[in-house]
């Protein structure tokens, strides 16, 4: 951030005025095409039909189910990953093992993988026909096309937010406090809670956000599995495919707008967490700074 | 307390002080094992099963070769414009001051935060005849929706903040002496940016266009809404697994996400190296 006030009196590239609001109207111009008015346009189709329409369309009975589909799949994929992320960010970032790169490269792979391929991959697994699935037909346990597959594609493809939140910021502060507490004879819980977990909390929450938008707005994989049952097994975007493909705009751009709502609330929270932690990091980089002189 | 230890004890580097590791890791890799490599070897085991002749000729049709050629193309056209558009917000974050510029920094990331669902409808809608963007488009003769450039435009649009992210530390960090050096030096604005500022960018900007360029070719959600999806001109690959899908066709589907996810599995091992080389303090922002 330091470089964004130029305190000395040197001219650096870019500088020059004319450049410099020539080079910010063009973002501008181009943030407003490209972002702010595609945002505007989601709450302006919404209530094309006017507030009555949009209220009542976000109170059928699909809608409401969408709604708690979508609230009972985040709930269950953000603490399996919170749990998951934490646990590799700490086996990662404290020890020296073998496969220890390509254990954080395997970590990636949800995010390069298409969603679609995701759905896939549980569908070949899980349903009727596969390995697991048929043993699981023959005790008539459905996971696919039911809300238990919704459920465990979406930790694959969620998976890896917490622990690309936390590696960073653990590996920057390295082990020095942990290795402290555990010599005066913390043990492993205190350990956690008291010197590891207040250092890594704002992370922690970004990881859980991101975790939670990502979750709530699965689509490609989601819709692999699902069987786009409506009432039952309809997460809200996909809900809102199947009004937008029913000629239901308004109603589909309804349940996007409570999707958009939960997009801005994602950003504000995580720009404040951002400069929370910005601030941990710097604290932290200010004190490395003063060990070393 | 410390007198009586000797060097070696000190500093315990290789010795393990902290607890835990057998319960992260173990639990890491059943997790890992169950989540993701389980899923892929059930995927490997069905395309196997085929027999290569049959696996061949899928994955060689001539509906699905089309498709990879508009998503290859559309990806690289859409990772492209935002290596220039990126590389734009970024220098504007990070070099001026402007009201306003929180609000932009957080609005970067909207298309991660937003559905891609929500997304497409939502293009599809502006970028229709009858949108506002469409309408203007319209009378300049132009088509954007149900075309091509409909799916570069999603493509683009989610993948907007890639770049940016990657760009943006770096440039904060940049050191100001060269570049002030070459300014007193009477060289213009233009030059020292590109002798002495896009050189230190520039492995930072690539990663961020193989990022982006990784995640156009998987998406899925706000493409399908917009491409029109008429086969041979502007099907992607995801769609082509999903109509498989929905013609049961188990082993075609599998097939062609093979090589998608073979694909995307090189992407990521390549940025990986790629990044390791040249960005060890790049923290991976998603």
């Amino acid at each position: 951030m330091s470089s964004t006030k130029n305190t000395s009196s040197q001219l650096r590239v870019g500088d020059n005025p004319w450049v410099k609001w020539l080079l910010i109207g063009l973002t501008l111009l181009l943030t407003a095409i490209l972002l702010v008015v595609p945002l505007i346009s989601i709450f302006q189709q919404a209530f094309m039909e006017g507030a009555a329409h949009y209220f009542s369309s976000l109170l059928e009975a699909d809608t409401l189910h969408a709604i708690g589909l979508t609230l009972l799949v985040a709930a269950l994929t953000v603490p399996i990953n919170l749990v998951f992320g934490v646990m590799l960010a700490w086996a990662v970032t404290r020890f020296e093992f073998p496969g220890r790169k390509l254990l954080m490269t395997l970590m990636d792979i949800p995010f390069a993988v298409s969603p679609v391929v995701a759905g896939l991959l549980y569908l070949l697994l899980y349903g009727n026909n596969g390995w697991i699935g048929s043993w699981l037909y023959d005790h008539d346990i459905q996971l696919m096309f039911a809300w238990p597959g919704i459920v465990m594609v979406t930790i694959f493809v969620t998976c890896p937010f917490v622990a690309r939140e936390l590696i960073p910021l653990m590996q920057q502060q390295g082990r020095e406090d942990e290795e402290a507490a555990v010599i005066l004879g913390a043990s492993g819980w205190q350990l956690f809670r008291r010197v590891t977990l207040p250092n890594i909390k704002w992370a922690l929450i970004y990881g859980v956000i991101l975790t939670n938008a990502r979750a709530v707005g699965e689509f490609g994989a989601v819709s692999v599995v699902s069987g786009n049952i409506r009432g039952e097994t309809n997460t809200l975007p996909l809900l809102v495919q199947a009004q937008y493909e029913d000629y239901q705009a308004a109603a589909a751009f309804a349940s996007a707008s409570l999707l958009a709502l939960l997009a801005l609330l994602t950003l504000l929270l995580k720009a404040f967490i951002e400069w929370r932690l910005e601030r941990s990091m710097k604290l932290e980089s200010d004190k490395e700074k003063k060990t070393t002189a | 307390m410390a007198t009586h230890l000797s060097a070696a004890d000190t500093r315990p580097r290789h010795k393990r002080v902290l607890p835990g590791l057998s319960l992260s890791l173990g639990t890491s890799l059943l997790f890992i094992s169950l989540i993701l490599l389980l899923p892929m070897a059930g995927l490997v085991m069905q395309s196997v099963d085929m027999g290569w002749d049959r696996y061949w000729q899928v994955i060689t049709d001539e509906r699905v070769v089309a498709s990879y050629k508009v998503t290859l193309w559309a990806a690289a056209l859409a990772s492209i414009f935002n290596g220039f558009f990126g590389l734009l917000l970024a220098w504007v974050l990070v070099r001026y001051d402007f009201p306003g510029r929180r609000i932009l920094d957080a609005l970067v990331d909207l298309p991660f935060a937003l559905p891609t669902a929500v997304a497409g409808i939502t293009l599809a809608t502006l970028y229709a005849q009858n949108g506002w963007y469409g309408e203007i488009l319209e009378s300049l003769g132009i088509k954007v929706a149900y075309t091509p450039w409909g799916i570069v435009l999603a493509m683009a649009f989610t993948s907007i903040p890639f770049v940016v992210r990657t760009v943006q530390p770096v440039l904060e960090e940049l050191s100001p002496e060269e570049e002030e050096a070459g300014m007193t030096l009477g060289a213009s604005d233009w030059s020292v940016f590109r002798r002495v500022i896009f050189p230190a960018l520039w492995p930072a900007l690539m990663t961020g266009i193989a990022l982006s360029f990784t995640r156009s070719l998987g998406e899925f959600g706000a493409v399908i809404f917009i491409a029109g999806n008429m086969p041979y001109v502007s099907e992607i690959t995801s769609l082509m697994i999903f109509v498989s899908l929905q013609e049961f066709d188990f082993p075609a589907a599998s097939a062609i996400a093979s090589v998608v996810l073979m694909a995307s599995l090189i992407l990521l091992f390549a940025i990986n190296i790629w990044q390791a080389r040249y960005l060890r303090r790049l923290h991976g922002r998603s």
